[in-house]
């Protein structure tokens, strides 16, 4: 039979002519982009973990937009200071490794946790409106990154370096049908490679562990992990620290491992489309993970679409819409998610509940 | 099985001399209490009598100002509540404390894990140690089970399993039948009994007075904070405990008189509503309420009686059916028009609907009426009439406060349900519409609400009834609906009813089946 006349055939009944060559398209994209989906989906799987780990123990955290673009700036601001002191290093054989690099990571990772910290306690120990704390995190994160990086680019300092990709042999690559996949999970920076380590730990963890079954428990009902003779409050904190330590991750991504830069505002609201991720994957952290790799895959949809628009119909329908409108795209997903659109998914049960001890003895 | 005559071992459990004060309030005055091994021992007291302070001192959750707490004769100081589960004490609360959305095993676990290694569950072997529990005692139980699709008996028996598998060999249960139909209520004691015949200790809360008489080896009364007399089951009756709990004698059960039923003033036809979730909970329901009489609505919590009651009253769009007042048709009209109409309603959350906390009660007391006259002229509140009515009401109705101006929030349950009363009341009414009105009130405050009820029958009010409290729809009603799965499945005669009929129409809607139904979930509070 011959596939091409199929095809044609296809092509030219309207609806289902545009749908076949979407999916067309799609096919042909995805394998060849899917490291750069992977890529961009990492400080999204990342926050979205992060926002997991607070929220299954009853934390709101919309401050990880501002978390993680205070550890960009903290990862940067560390290597531009600290690579002259080691003699800006040329980078390592594997993932450009250098010691200023490693340095600005733990410094982006501790200023992430301080950050989570501070929310742990005016959410949990002082019980502020969960969504106010947050919201301050994320005003004065933009605020003060903003006023630092402009005092600092007036040196114009040198770059603070940056993580390389990983290359993995062409003959894994080269393989047919899943070579792809391996370069999707291989071809990519140390932050990004963990990541996927990171967010299959988080699935065990949380359904595994002990830590992850008092996690639920006290996101869903925590005076009856109370009278189990659990630690509320500690366990809270313990979960938005953890948390902290991720985002972190996903900020230093921004700065030293995609780019070699800090620009205000970079995060660029990755922050809060992770928490749609979050939604959308139900709190758990692999449909988390899935639910970014479909933002990152819009992403890089809307970017392909302006550079190499498919041939055909769908090409000049897709060139003929105003590339903005591409751009909002995923930003137009996460609205359509959080409106409940697809799917209802319920939050834990005291989400966003501050908690009191039942008796003060 | 304990009699004082040999007294040989030491009790599994004494609290000598407790006192606990609170800023305003002594809740624990001197009080002792003794538990012996494989003895079921009832604490009888109102709500506010201490009980509850006295097991958070069991609990590790507050600390005696006074007196001192004995495991097996040897003193301890109870750090929390993890410390207290680690020596052998374990409290089924009143609430449940389990979280649905965790499976049986999960919540058994939970605080008390199997584990395989120091960061991992070991879930088979907890799988192998809950079913051989469940099989010590006569049932067999799915550990994967999601909790929340559990019916209540069959949650509170996981509330117990979590105090087993922790090795408890005291038990403290509190009010544990509150919720449970009689049926269930018989296996949950069959339950107790075992493990009291296994050696374990049993502290049974309750102020259900027929049920305590049943189940317990020993009754403590304790009223304000004080122990005031103990009894074996053999020497009291109900009316000598309740006049021990209430510290004056009270009529249990309300004299119905006969009532004097005249023309529907209420038909509700086909009438169908979805809860919050859009689930279809009232499945076509159709009555009448005539003048003058009571018509009770018994069912296990969560079989569509709240979007009943909704649907009526006009809280909830109905999906389908009609609901007439007087013959006309009111499906649909907003509660301010059948406020107006002469219906009163008095909803199942007084904290949420019944009242607003943070106001006065005077303000409390004209929820319904403050936009008209003589509460309000043109734009403005008429404060003096307001007080001046407030005034009146809280005498008539015997609400006690120190003034109609203290927030409805300082009230205790009994008094703040008395003002809600008040408001509803104290008018001419067609139709009062009555959901849980006596839902964890003390048996002077329940006294005192069904005196009022009879009386608004007895002018002619059309009263409609709903309680989980199977016993107060027996007293109070002339007929009774049962309702089951968003139906009402049956409709008996009030004063010849028979409980345990009633029960199991509750319990299984008139089939034989007895298998858990999911309709009946455990959701939050």
């Amino acid at each position: 039979m011959d596939i091409t006349a199929l095809a044609d055939g296809l092509y030219g009944i309207p609806l289902l002519g545009i749908v076949f060559q979407i999916v067309g398209f799609l096919v042909d994209v995805i394998p060849s982009n899917a490291p750069n989906i992977m890529n961009q989906s990492t400080p999204l799987a990342l926050a979205a973990l992060c926002g997991v780990l607070c929220e299954r123990s009853g934390v709101v955290n919309i401050g990880i937009e501002g978390t993680m673009l205070a550890a960009a700036f903290t990862a940067w601001v560390v290597g531009v200071a600290v690579n002259p002191m080691f003699g800006s290093p040329a980078p390592g054989p594997i993932f450009g490794l250098t010691i200023p690099l490693v340095i600005s990571l733990v410094a982006a990772v501790l200023v992430a946790v301080l950050i989570s910290t501070l929310h742990a306690w005016l959410s949990i120990s002082l019980r502020a409106d969960q969504i106010i704390s947050g919201t301050i995190i994320n005003i004065a994160a933009f605020g003060v990154t903003g006023y630092l990086d402009q005092l600092i680019s007036k040196s114009s300092p040198a770059g603070a370096g940056s993580f390389a990709a990983f290359t993995p042999p062409t003959e894994l690559t080269n393989l047919p049908v899943i070579g792809w996949l391996i370069a999707m999970f291989l071809n990519q920076g140390p932050i990004a490679m963990s990541t996927i380590v990171i967010i299959i730990g988080g699935q065990i963890w949380l359904f595994r562990s002990r830590w992850g079954l008092r996690t639920r428990a006290v996101g869903e009902h925590p005076r009856a992990a109370e009278t189990v003779g659990i630690d509320v409050i500690r366990l809270r904190y313990r979960n938005v620290m953890l948390g902290g330590v991720f985002a972190g991750l996903g900020g230093a991504w921004l700065s030293i491992e995609a780019t070699n830069s800090f620009q205000i505002g970079m995060t660029t609201g990755r922050g809060f489309i992770a928490l749609a991720a979050m939604i959308m994957g139900r709190w758990t952290p692999i449909g988390a993970f899935g639910s970014a790799l479909l933002f990152a895959l819009f992403l890089q949809i809307s970017q392909l679409i302006k550079i190499a628009p498919p041939a055909g119909d769908l090409g000049t329908v897709m060139s003929s819409v105003p590339a903005q409108l591409w751009d909002a795209l995923p930003y137009l997903l996460t609205i359509v998610i959080l409106a409940g659109v697809v799917g209802r998914s319920i939050p834990p049960a005291a989400d966003g509940q501050p908690y009191e001890r039942e008796a003060a003895a | 099985m304990t009699d004082p005559a040999e007294p040989i071992v030491a009790p599994a459990l004494e609290m000598r001399g407790i006192t606990k004060r609170y800023p305003g309030v002594v809740a624990n005055d001197a009080i002792t209490l003794e538990v012996h091994p494989g003895e079921i021992h009832a604490l009888l007291g109102e709500n506010g009598a201490g009980k509850t302070t006295l097991m958070n001192v069991l609990y590790g959750l507050a600390t005696p100002d006074e007196g001192e707490v004995l495991l097996n004769g040897t003193p301890v100081k109870i750090a929390g509540p993890a410390d207290a589960i680690a020596r052998g004490i374990s409290m089924v609360h009143q609430h449940f404390m389990l979280v649905p959305v965790l499976t049986v095993a999960e919540n058994i676990l939970l605080g008390e894990e199997t584990m395989a290694n120091r960061f991992f569950l070991d879930r088979n072997e907890a799988h192998r140690r809950i079913i051989e529990l469940g099989r010590r005692f006569g049932f067999e139980i799915d550990p994967e089970a999601k909790v929340g699709s559990l019916s209540v008996g069959w949650q509170q028996r996981v509330e117990i399993f979590k105090a087993l598998y922790r090795n408890a060999k005291i038990l403290v249960l509190d009010e544990p039948t509150a919720v449970l139909t009689p049926q269930e209520t018989e296996e949950i004691f069959a339950v107790l009994r075992r493990l009291a015949a296994e050696g374990h200790s049993i502290v049974f809360i309750s102020h259900k007075l027929y049920e305590v008489l049943e189940i317990a080896d020993r009754i403590t009364v304790i009223r304000r904070g004080r122990v005031v007399g103990e009894r074996k089951p053999a020497e009291t009756n109900e009316d000598d405990l309740a006049e021990l709990m209430v510290g004056r004698e009270v009529q249990l059960v309300v004299d119905r008189g006969v009532s004097h039923p005249a023309a529907p003033v209420l038909h509700v036809q086909g009438l169908t509503a979805s809860d919050d979730r859009g689930q279809l909970t009232v499945r076509g329901v159709d009555f009448d309420v005539r003048a003058g009489e009571i018509f009770g609505i018994a069912g296990v919590a969560g079989n569509g009686q709240d979007e009943l009651v909704e649907a009526i009253i006009g809280l909830r769009k109905p999906a389908a059916g009609s609901v007439t007042l007087d013959g006309k048709d009111v499906t649909g009209h907003s509660p301010r028009q059948l406020n107006e109409a002469q219906v009163a309603y008095v909803p199942a959350d007084r904290h949420r609907f019944g009242l607003i906390l943070p106001f006065s009660i005077a303000d409390n007391l004209v929820l319904t009426s403050y936009y008209r006259s003589p509460y309000a002229r043109g734009l403005l509140r008429d404060r003096e009439a307001i007080d001046r009515d407030a005034k009146t009401s809280v005498q008539r109705f015997d609400i006690r406060t120190p003034s109609p101006n203290a927030k409805a929030s300082t009230l205790s349950g009994g008094n703040q349900q008395k003002a809600v009363v008040a408001r509803e009341f104290d008018r001419e009414l067609k139709l009062l519409i009555l959901d849980q009105p006596t839902r964890g009130l003390d048996v002077g405050s329940i006294e005192f609400i069904h005196r009022q009820v009879i009386a608004k029958r007895d002018a002619g009010t059309a009263v409609l009834l709903v309680s989980a409290e199977l016993d107060e729809v027996l007293e109070l009603s002339d007929r009774i609906g049962v309702m089951y799965g968003g139906k009402i499945v049956a409709i008996v005669d009030g004063p010849t009813a028979d409980k345990n009929e009633v029960g199991l129409l509750m319990a299984t809607g008139g089939e034989r089946d007895m298998t858990t139904e999911t309709h009946v979930m455990g959701q939050t509070a």
